[in-house]
């Protein structure tokens, strides 16, 4: 069979209308907390009230006693596990902590860990048999910062925690899980070359992904073991092997439905209520329903880390970097593995330096264990080069666009994390955002303009999707990994100009775990790249499929048949031997000819390329009140060849609308006590529409060389610029190098006083 | 304490239903009337994901007692296509690819059309600020202001 590519209809690159779309616009779409079964009994989880405390006892019997309870658990509903650490994607996992934290075991761990759950035939009697639960605490010092956290004398949280990673190991346990570092050349010859040196610390605060739905599970399992899971997650396999592993039940009894899912952003890809949820249900032999609020959101779902961050550049007096130091500080919360690995490794990667040495330390403390969120780690240490970067152009005396161009990575450039970069579109970025009207525009009193780049390296990984080709010729594709914002459209997109069939006759579901081989989660901007390489694959495999058909029904040998454009034709000397066949020809006589038409796309897939963008903001400070306003805010980044541009235009926008909420006003504020003081939408305060301009958003597209289409994945560069771009703006408005997150109206206002500038 | 009786009017039907005191609105719509187009974000009023129209009038039904709508007509997200046909809000929100996740957007559209009965040629800034308690994490809002006001334009069309 001879193969050549087809575009068919040409969906790709144009703005269809997704085919969820309907149903999310009438309310029909069913999310976590929307299903139902009947006698299903109401979840409800009892939380540590103390930020550290050792776990005494814990006295069930009472809330046991009350009518309508159907079940209560513990730690001792589940067995412990041993300490091994596993790749999780972009992080690294293990569930001797897993277990630990859906389940406090020893002690709670920060306020909020939960310590028991119970299930019940009432949210209004589960929440009474919540306070019949007799937990006796013996409540220790705590500790919040990450730096008085590191220090030699702090309350220690875990007794078996020894810092890996540093020569000779430590003999006392610490709060430093570990010591990275990653070095490129020679840091001191470096800066023994540098004509400029700005050397700067840094302050970030942890923030919340901000999903406006909360955390929802609902399970049922049976009297033999086997277990359905309905829940909102970025990974329904993931789940099922958490959960799986934390019960002690086989994979295969384990039925995970991904709802609907409102918003993750990295933070619905580890498990909290669905271990919970189950573990209920297998006890009270009902199905059980748990919904969090959103206080427990903020106080028991993952933010992403705090830090403390150091960096030190060196540059020529032309404006060549020659040296990069930096040494990051990650909170972790409870249990070690905060993101400061990608933080290390992305703190540079935007630039072609020779000299780079980046320390990193993961360090616990008593907060919720941290999460993904969207580009995990890169934005706090790239908001920290990028601020330095601003400052040595002005040192210098140059453009900050220039100074960026002047030493951006490009194809061939090696990264002080290790890989050679194939081609990448910094440099396009830096140019369409000089282009832009709004870079030229004057600024008045009070106003001030920030650029910065950002990088992130984006991942693969497994993933299979199914295609059927149904009895009218219309095609059902099936993929596994939930559709956080436009995956269904993409995938039916790239379905539909494989096999030259109209996008409306392709019909996109997410298939459960029962239908599916493995697909690991959304996230690492690696659904629409991985999925869309599983769907051409399964693709190729239909079109060989209806090859070996035609050469049957048309008596003609495999050389001399060959999908091409659009169905498949005979070739060559018998061109005109038979009519072509369309998909739909073949769907016809699918029955006669072999069965049922299905593809099976399944891969590893490798090979995402990296993306890198730019961002351009204007922003007026009001001397009065301290407050920020945006006025004008430009992303322009490489989204290597966008399938449905309007939904990467929506990942640059989002991205950056929640990174502007990072630098302005999003922090986690804690009392002396370690409790969470902001923890509802009212105080930790995201932006709303009436914050933020139109964000204008350009699409580079320099193609990714490992895909067929040269898809690269997008969803996760667009948060890494904004803190710097604001930062930078904010020393163009000011005068002042903010160097600690949030820029909130009380820091600016001080800030002002203290710099003696004032309102004239 | 007995239930309460509560009659009312929801998306045009008469409903009839019993709530403890404490229910809200949105746990009746949701729960008793298996409407689950609202949905529940924050349950204190802080993200308009439970946005309806109480006579009219734009509320979070997470911070309305349900014993509280007697005699009163509720709007939701289910009433908001008129037959077959989406409302041109709807319509321009899928053009215009303003939504991403979608658990906001039922809010988003009850309270733009609220919005669009009072002012049916708002400007960028009356749209921001009367969407302004309807939070939205994936947007950045861009689109959902550009498919409120081509919307708007579609309506004074007729």
């Amino acid at each position: 069979m001879a193969e050549t590519q087809s575009n068919g209809h040409g969906y790709v690159g144009t703005r269809t209308i997704r085919p969820d779309g309907v149903d999310k616009v009438t309310g029909r779409a069913r999310f976590g907390a929307d299903f139902n079964l009947p006698g299903q009994l109401i979840g409800r989880v009892l939380r540590s009230p103390h930020p550290h405390a050792r776990i005494v006892a814990i006295d069930t019997s009472k809330a046991e006693a009350l009518p309508g309870v159907k079940a209560v658990i513990t730690r001792d509903d589940f067995a412990d596990q041993p300490s091994e650490f596993i790749p999780a994607g972009e992080m690294m996992m293990n569930y001797k902590d897993v277990v630990r934290n859906v389940m406090a075991r020893e002690k709670a761990l920060y306020e909020g860990h939960a310590v028991a759950a119970v299930a019940a035939t009432s949210a209004a009697i589960a929440k009474r048999a919540l306070k019949l639960i007799d937990v006796t605490y013996e409540v220790l010092p705590h500790v919040i910062d990450v730096v008085e956290a590191m220090r030699p004398d702090a309350p220690v949280l875990h007794d078996d925690l020894f810092t890996a990673g540093v020569e000779p190991k430590p003999d006392k346990p610490s709060n430093i899980a570990k010591r990275v570092e990653i070095v490129l050349g020679d840091i001191e010859a470096g800066f023994a070359k540098a004509d400029v040196v700005v050397e700067r610390e840094f302050k970030t605060a942890p923030v919340h992904q901000g999903y406006i739905e909360p955390h929802a599970a609902l399970a049922t399992v049976s009297e033999d073991g086997s277990a359905e899971l309905w829940c909102c997650t970025q990974g329904h396999f993931i789940v099922r092997a958490h959960c799986a592993r934390l019960l002690g039940l086989d994979i295969a009894r384990i039925r995970v439905t991904a709802s609907e899912i409102g918003g993750g952003f990295g933070g619905k890809t580890v498990v909290y209520l669905e271990p919970l949820a189950l573990a209920l249900s297998r006890k009270a032999k009902r199905p059980v329903k748990m919904v969090m609020s959103r206080e427990e959101v903020f106080k028991a779902s993952g933010p992403t880390s705090g830090a403390t961050v150091r960096v030190k550049m060196g540059a020529t007096r032309d404006g060549k970097f020659v040296a990069g130091f930096a040494e990051l500080k990650y909170q972790a919360g409870a249990f070690q593995g905060s993101p400061v690995q990608p933080g290390v490794m992305c703190a540079y990667a935007p630039y072609d330096m020779e000299n780079v040495k980046v320390i990193g330390y993961d360090v616990v403390s008593n907060r919720p264990k941290v999460a993904a969120y969207r580009a995990p780690g890169a934005p706090i240490s790239e908001f920290a080069v990028e601020s330095v970067v601003d400052e040595i152009a002005k040192k210098l005396g140059l453009d900050p666009i220039e100074l960026r161009m002047m030493n951006a990575a490009r194809e061939g450039t090696k990264a002080a994390y290790g890989p050679k970069f194939g081609p990448i579109g910094l440099e396009e970025t830096l140019n369409s955002i000089k282009k832009t009207e709004h870079w030229n525009t004057p600024l008045r009193k009070w106003q001030g303009r920030g650029v910065a780049s950002g990088f992130w390296f984006n991942i693969g990984g497994e993933t299979c999707v199914s295609l059927t080709v149904n009895e009218d010729g219309t095609v059902s594709l099936m993929a596994g990994t939930p559709d956080i914002g436009g995956l269904r459209a993409s995938l039916a997109m790239i379905a539909a100009d494989e096999l030259s069939v109209e996008y409306d006759k392709v019909r996109p579901i997410i298939g459960d775990t029962g239908s599916l081989g493995f697909n690991f989660l959304t996230g690492g901007s690696r659904s629409a790249f991985s999925g869309s390489m599983a769907v051409v694959e399964a693709a190729k495999q239909i079109k060989a499929d209806c090859c070996a058909r035609a050469c049957k029904l048309w008596d003609l040998k495999p050389e001399q048949v060959a999908w091409e454009r659009d169905r498949v034709r005979p070739i060559g000397d018998v061109a005109d031997k038979a009519k072509p066949m369309s998909i739909a020809d073949f769907a016809k006589v699918a029955g006669k000819t072999g069965g049922p038409i299905v593809g099976y796309g399944r891969l590893n897939a490798q090979g995402a390329g990296p993306s890198l963008g730019t961002h351009l903001v204007d922003l007026e400070v009001d001397p009065e009140t301290g407050r920020v306003t945006i006025l004008r805010y430009t992303v322009a980044q490489d989204a290597g060849r966008a399938i449905h541009p309007a939904y990467v235009e929506g990942q640059f926008q989002g991205g950056a609308v929640q990174g502007i909420g990072w630098a302005l006003n999003e922090e986690y504020v804690y009392g002396a006590d370690g409790k969470l003081q902001n923890a509802g939408f009212l105080d930790y305060r995201m932006p709303v529409a009436s914050d933020v301009p139109m964000i204008d958003a350009i699409l580079v597209e320099v193609a990714n060389p490992k895909h067929p289409y040269g898809v690269r994945g997008v969803g996760e560069t667009p948060i890494v610029p904004p803190l710097g771009a604001i930062a930078n703006a904010m020393e163009n408005a000011t005068g002042i190098r903010f160097t600690e997150l949030p820029m909130s109206p009380p820091k600016v206002l001080k800030a002002l006083k203290e710099q003696g500038v004032t309102a004239k | 304490m007995a239930k309460h009786h509560v009659e009312a009017t929801v998306n045009g039907d008469a409903v009839e239903f019993l709530c403890e005191t404490e229910e809200t609105l949105l746990d009746v719509l949701r729960d008793t009337l298996h409407l689950t187009g609202s949905k529940e974000g924050c349950a204190s009023g802080d993200c308009g994901a439970c946005s309806v129209t109480l006579d009219g009038r734009l509320v979070c039904s997470c911070l309305v007692l349900g014993c509280e709508v007697g005699g009163r007509r509720i709007e939701t997200i289910e009433g908001l296509a008129e037959g077959e046909a989406l409302h041109p809000l709807q319509k321009k929100f899928l053009e215009h690819a303003a939504l991403q996740c979608g658990i906001c957007t039922p809010g988003f559209l009850v309270a733009s059309r609220a919005l669009l009965e009072r002012n049916s040629n708002p400007t960028d800034t009356e749209i921001r600020y009367w969407l302004a308690g309807n939070l939205c994490r994936c947007t950045g809002y861009d689109k959902i202001v550009s498919a409120v006001k081509d919307a708007a334009a579609t309506l004074r069309k007729g």
